[in-house]
């Protein structure tokens, strides 16, 4: 690594100019809450930066994350994201192949030994030959790849939580990255996928600062994951307001109003898709018509239908309720039996002994 | 699971469980203990219907103890009438109640609801407050005590959540719910009954002293 060339040089060889570089320095210091004095300071790091090296690991995944990633509709700051990095491994994007790729991941992690950063998307399976790359196990190359690795950032919700190859059933045992390395730093960028700016905003942070970005409880940055987006949405007036969509082609849905009762997810959800948005900040899944699945949480797949509103209970609501009547009012029954039989052997013996008086 | 999971899963399950056996049974078991016949001449021949009218006469005190008893009548009826709109008017309670029973209603308006939660909330202090300035008024126990705090914690948390105050708002919500939980736990077996005995007891008062012609 050291004898690769800065970031500046990099990026002038490939004509971006230096107002390009100091937008993206100025956008990622804005959306992780730095003070916008530091874009300068932040460019200046960045300018100096030898590339550092990149292992992309991709393993139960869909490729959605590396898609969000790298498709979009026009050139972007996101896309300078592979100038800031030298992606040394990922078996989706990179041109070789068997042995040669294995071999240049090998390489990269024996050079730069200690400074390397290992990002994975898609979670561990833990059975046996449920996943392998080059005939190696997920779980043997997450723990060779991370033994000498800088730190880790899981990208989207499969490497951060598990995601939907750990919903129920389970089938290949899958677990979160953090479940398997326990030694390292780790970040967990979630979301399916994760916004682009967020991974490209963790990367810069640690490039420009040496370090993870603050997190949350969950491990998730806190400048894109510290606010719910339910605080943060344009239809939160018609929530205070008691205007909600009742289905998606009803009048409530065609004005805009709240989609709580459609399943909307964003009051227990933390993104920053309210802020940020899809596409250039053109638009985001509430703004589109449809509710927040909850998809940078974990066991979003399992908490609860898509289309189930936060406030109801999850539970099966007849049989056992129904039971429970029957039960209670034959316990209910059966005392006022007993009480009966006590009052009236109660009033025989009284009887009995009034008699006996007599 | 998280503690969200665990109180809208579980937790609300076994509590509504334990809410249905325990209003049922006590319900039944005490209703099902007839009373012997009164076998003495009624002095009031509508003394059946004068006993139905007091469930209804009962819910205002008698005229000679209006002034005395204004404050506690008025606040609880604040309280009653609070909780009842705060209960079945908020939109996530009715859509509690609509995954439960399918029924649904128009919610009201957010700040409206905190509006009652409030009232609902400053008149349960306001009681509580009474009762404990007056003990040889109340005669208070300790399952008096655990009825008030069971009470005011789904109001307190309910307007927490819904303030996002103090928390994250998925674990207030959590909290607001395990809350309630607590609260039908200790229904059936508190003086919370009375929710429902209050219709009996005035119904059952009202024909025995219509039967023995004591004006009502």
């Amino acid at each position: 690594m050291s004898n690769s060339p800065s970031l500046g040089e990099v990026l002038d060889s490939q004509g971006f100019s230096r107002r390009d570089f100091l937008r993206f320095c100025t956008a990622a210091a804005s959306v992780m809450a730095l003070p916008a004095s530091i874009a300068p300071t932040m460019a200046e790091a960045l300018a100096a930066t030898r590339r550092p090296s990149v292992i992309w690991l991709s393993f139960q995944e869909c490729t959605g994350c590396t898609e969000a990633l790298t498709r979009s509709a026009a050139p972007s700051i996101e896309s300078l994201i592979f100038n800031f990095i030298s992606l040394d491994y990922h078996h989706t994007l990179q041109a070789a192949a068997g042995d040669a790729a294995e071999h240049a991941r090998e390489q990269a992690e024996e050079a730069n030994a200690g400074q390397y950063l290992v990002l994975v998307d898609g979670s561990v399976p833990t059975r046996a030959h449920c996943s392998t790359i080059a005939g190696i196990s997920n779980l043997d190359m997450l723990k060779t790849s991370a033994a000498n690795a800088a730190a880790i950032i899981n990208i989207g919700t499969c490497s951060a939580y598990g995601g939907l190859p750990m919903a129920e059933p389970n089938p290949t045992g899958a677990v979160p990255v953090g479940e398997i390395i326990t030694d390292k730093p780790i970040v967990n960028v979630p979301g399916c996928p994760p916004m682009p700016l967020a991974i490209t905003g963790v990367i810069a942070h640690y490039l420009t600062l040496g370090q993870l970005p603050p997190t949350d409880h969950l491990g998730r940055p806190l400048a894109f994951f510290g606010e719910n987006i339910h605080d943060r949405c344009y239809r939160r007036p018609f929530y205070d307001r008691g205007q909600f969509a009742e289905s998606f082609d009803d009048e409530g849905a065609r004005k805009g109003w709240c989609l709580y009762k459609l399943g909307c997810k964003a009051p227990v959800t933390y993104n920053a898709c309210a802020n940020l948005k899809w596409n250039q900040g053109t638009s985001f899944p509430i703004q589109s018509g449809h509710g927040c699945l909850g998809c940078s949480e974990p066991r979003f797949w399992d908490a609860g239908g898509f289309y189930e509103s936060v406030a109801r209970g999850r539970f099966e609501t007849g049989s056992k309720l129904g039971l429970a009547a029957a039960g209670g009012a034959a316990a209910g029954a059966a005392a006022a039996v007993l009480a009966q039989r006590k009052k009236k052997r109660l009033a025989a013996e009284h009887a009995e002994q009034d008699s006996d008086a007599h | 699971m998280s503690l969200l999971e665990f109180a809208r899963g579980p937790a609300i399950h076994w509590s509504l469980i334990i809410l249905t056996v325990g209003i049922l049974w006590r319900l039944l078991g005490v209703l099902a203990l007839t009373r012997g016949a009164d076998l003495s001449r009624p002095r009031d021949a509508f003394g059946n219907f004068k006993g139905y009218r007091t469930v209804f006469s009962r819910s205002w005190p008698a005229g000679e103890f209006t002034t005395a008893t204004m404050f506690q009548t008025s606040v609880a009826y604040v309280f009653h009438l609070s909780t009842l709109i705060v209960v079945f008017g908020v939109t996530p309670h009715i859509e509690f109640i609509t995954g439960l029973t399918g029924w649904a209603w128009p919610g009201l308006p957010n700040a409206v609801g905190v509006g009652f939660g409030v009232m609902a909330l400053g008149s349960l202090l306001a009681m509580i407050l009474r009762r404990l300035s007056k003990p040889a008024v109340y005669c208070s126990n300790t399952g008096d005590f655990i009825t008030w705090v069971l009470v005011a914690l789904p109001l307190l948390t309910g307007l927490l959540a819904f303030g996002h105050l103090g928390a994250r708002y998925e674990t207030l919500l959590a909290l607001h719910i395990l809350s309630v939980c607590a609260l039908f736990i200790w229904f059936p077996f508190s003086k919370l009954m009375h929710a429902f005995w209050f219709v009996f007891s005035r119904a059952q008062s009202g024909i025995v002293y219509a039967h023995k012609g004591v004006r009502i």
